[in-house]
């Protein structure tokens, strides 16, 4: 398995490069083509940097939040974080019409923040939580703050830029327009860095406490890690569902619950995921694309729905 | 109060916002034009509320629980996966688009089949976890929403055009050419299910008890979820998916009336409904001034509220 993955990744990521409308090939690209070069750098390049941050990103999100929440449905698009970015990412086009990048992504953040961290303060004191009543509630709570978004934007007339947009699909990514989802990397790597600690909080309060961790600040921090890793990912690239649910899930369903071995497992298979699904949105109807999100909300609400059979707890 | 009275304030409140509707800013020289725009709009929502409402409430009897309606459970997506799927197979040109009747005929006969067999899937499990189930049905309306989409893109755009008025229906331009067939088809599904009423106050005594005072629950529920399928696919066809509206008004409607009388229950929940519809559209137009539409407010209102009853696990 270990010595499979970089030559797993390196021939998916040929793929993804040569595959396109403009025809550029390895060969052109050796032979020094200024112009497939040009496509190579401004397009390509760019998109494969995206797919591989996006996916990353969001399933390393989405582990954390399975962590702080103790639920193995809980990740950004079931606990209402995603719908939150997506309310501040309106707010941000009525207030500053998409002033800077940089702006936009705190305002972002902040409502991810508070959004999540709203929702996981309400699972702390709720006393009696079924496995699959947490994802429930959590999409109820996204759907809630979902309506106030489209009360917004059909009041500012952006009902169709937001649904533009909120259809993840990395075609649109071009160099000088994707560059704030460098912000996963150090991310993952400070999440690394806690994983140990993430995962002593996943096994309670109390537990946490009596080992000498701050509890509250354990979970704060985790909320903010899943914040700017989600909102990173819908602010450039848009909603991918089910990503940070089912990559964790598949991972430790075959590796175990070792946070700190599995996060980086689980950031591969996410990138592998994504860029297959990529891939084949891309040739399926060539020379049109499909939108990667509809392809993988497909895919995943089965693997999801299998999940949620499996689990014996539910039957 | 006793319930007759409340029944005939909400009727009078019906009739009064209807008559509003139809009739605020009629002169002699307008009236033939106005209230040829104005009665099928009126008729619609009216005929949408009553079907919605007599759905949810038979379908929370048959399935012995109060939170489940047939839209939560992804319903109303598959009327309209159902919708792309003939557009596909069939192309547009086909007399199963372009004839509202025909159309109809065909979507009420693959509707009755999928739900039952939607039906029998999600209650195959004898005692299914109510979570479970609602989790499921949450997630197959979305992938059914995912997979219309792709097919979507898939067909030509002008012949996506066709299609557009069963995927974003409102109640702003609710199909014209659909009211006046489904009044009769209504007032059947009514006569059935007002036949069936005894059997079913008797259902609500559990299963187990029903079938020992001599009911064939199963030949029962089957009967009602072929009426279920005529009326979600009539009120989808009419106004498009509404998702949390048959939740609250047959909740109203348990906690304002004191019978529990399927005979009457179907009759007070209609009315509520046609008169929560009805002033709702009036909210939307005198208030909001079309700032926003109905749909928005019943998901955040009915979300919240849905909120409510999972957390207090009052159901």
């Amino acid at each position: 398995m270990k010595y499979l993955s970089i030559p797993v990744l390196v021939v998916l990521a040929i793929l993804s490069i040569s595959i396109g409308v403009a025809h550029v090939s390895l060969a052109s690209l050796w032979a020094g083509d200024p112009e497939a070069w040009t496509i190579f750098t401004t397009s390509r390049i760019p998109r494969l940097l995206a797919i591989c941050l996006a996916g990353a990103g969001l399933s390393v999100a989405g582990l954390i939040m399975q962590q702080i929440c103790q639920n193995r449905f809980a990740a950004p698009d079931t606990t209402g974080t995603i719908d939150c970015a997506l309310l501040g990412y309106v707010l941000t086009l009525v207030m500053f019409g998409g002033a800077s990048q940089w702006l936009d992504l705190s305002v972002i953040v902040g409502m991810a923040m508070a959004g999540t961290w709203l929702f996981v303060h309400f699972l702390q004191r709720l006393k009696f939580k079924n496995t699959v009543l947490v994802p429930l509630i959590g999409i109820m709570y996204g759907n809630v703050v979902s309506s106030l978004t489209q009360f917004l934007a059909y009041k500012y007339d952006l009902i169709q830029t937001l649904q533009a947009w909120t259809v993840a699909n990395f075609s649109s990514v071009l160099a000088g327009n994707y560059e704030v989802l460098f912000v996963a990397i150090p991310v993952c790597g400070i999440a690394y860095a806690y994983a140990s600690q993430f995962s002593a909080a996943s096994i309670g309060e109390s537990f946490a406490k009596n080992i000498g961790l701050d509890y509250q600040k354990v979970v704060l921090f985790g909320v903010m890690v899943v914040a700017l890793l989600s909102s990173a990912v819908v602010m450039i690239v848009g909603v991918i569902p089910f990503l940070g649910l089912i990559v964790p899930n598949v991972v430790s369903l075959f590796m175990g619950d070792n946070i700190k071995r599995n996060l980086p497992w689980t950031a591969f298979w996410g990138v592998v995921l994504v860029l297959s699904c990529d891939i084949l949105g891309r040739v399926i109807i060539f020379p049109y694309e499909v939108p990667i999100a509809m392809i993988i909300s497909i895919l995943g609400g089965a693997v999801f729905i299998y999940l949620v059979m499996r689990d014996k707890a539910n039957a | 109060m006793r319930d007759g009275i409340k029944l005939s304030l909400v009727a009078m409140g019906v009739v009064l916002v209807a008559g509003y509707f139809l009739g605020h800013g009629l002169t002699a020289d307008n009236y033939a034009y106005f209230l040829s725009r104005r009665t099928p709009k009126v008729l619609a929502i009216t005929l949408a509320a009553v079907a919605i409402s007599a759905s949810s409430l038979v379908f929370q009897t048959i399935t012995n629980n109060r939170i489940l309606t047939p839209s939560i459970l992804g319903f109303d997506s598959l009327y309209v996966l159902l919708q792309t799927v003939l557009l596909v197979v069939f192309g547009s040109s086909s007399v199963l688009l372009i004839n509202a009747y025909a159309n109809f005929t065909a979507s009420v006969v693959l509707m009755t089949i999928s739900a039952t067999v939607l039906f029998t899937l999600y209650f195959r499990r004898h005692r299914a976890n109510i979570y479970t189930l609602l989790l499921i049905g949450i997630v197959l309306g979305s992938v059914f929403g995912s997979i219309s989409q792709f097919f979507t893109l898939l067909v030509d755009p002008s012949e996506f055009a066709i299609l557009q008025d069963a995927m974003f229906a409102s109640f702003n331009n609710a199909n014209r050419e659909l009211v006046y067939v489904s009044v009769p088809v209504l007032a059947a599904c009514l006569l059935v299910l007002y036949r069936l009423s005894n059997q079913l106050d008797v259902c609500l005594l559990g299963e187990d008890n029903a079938t020992s005072l001599g009911i064939d629950t199963r030949r029962l529920t089957l009967k009602v979820m072929m009426v279920i399928a005529v009326m979600i696919a009539l009120s989808t066809a009419l106004v498009g998916p509404v998702l949390f509206f048959g939740l609250i008004v047959v909740s109203l409607a348990r906690q304002m009336f004191v019978s529990y009388q399927h005979r009457f229950l179907i009759v007070a929940t209609s009315v509520l409904a046609a008169f929560l519809l009805l002033s709702g559209q009036y909210v939307v137009e005198q208030w909001f001034g079309f700032e926003t539409t109905v749909s928005v407010i019943i998901n955040f209102v009915g979300g919240a509220y849905f909120l409510y009853l999972l957390t207090k696990n009052k159901f």
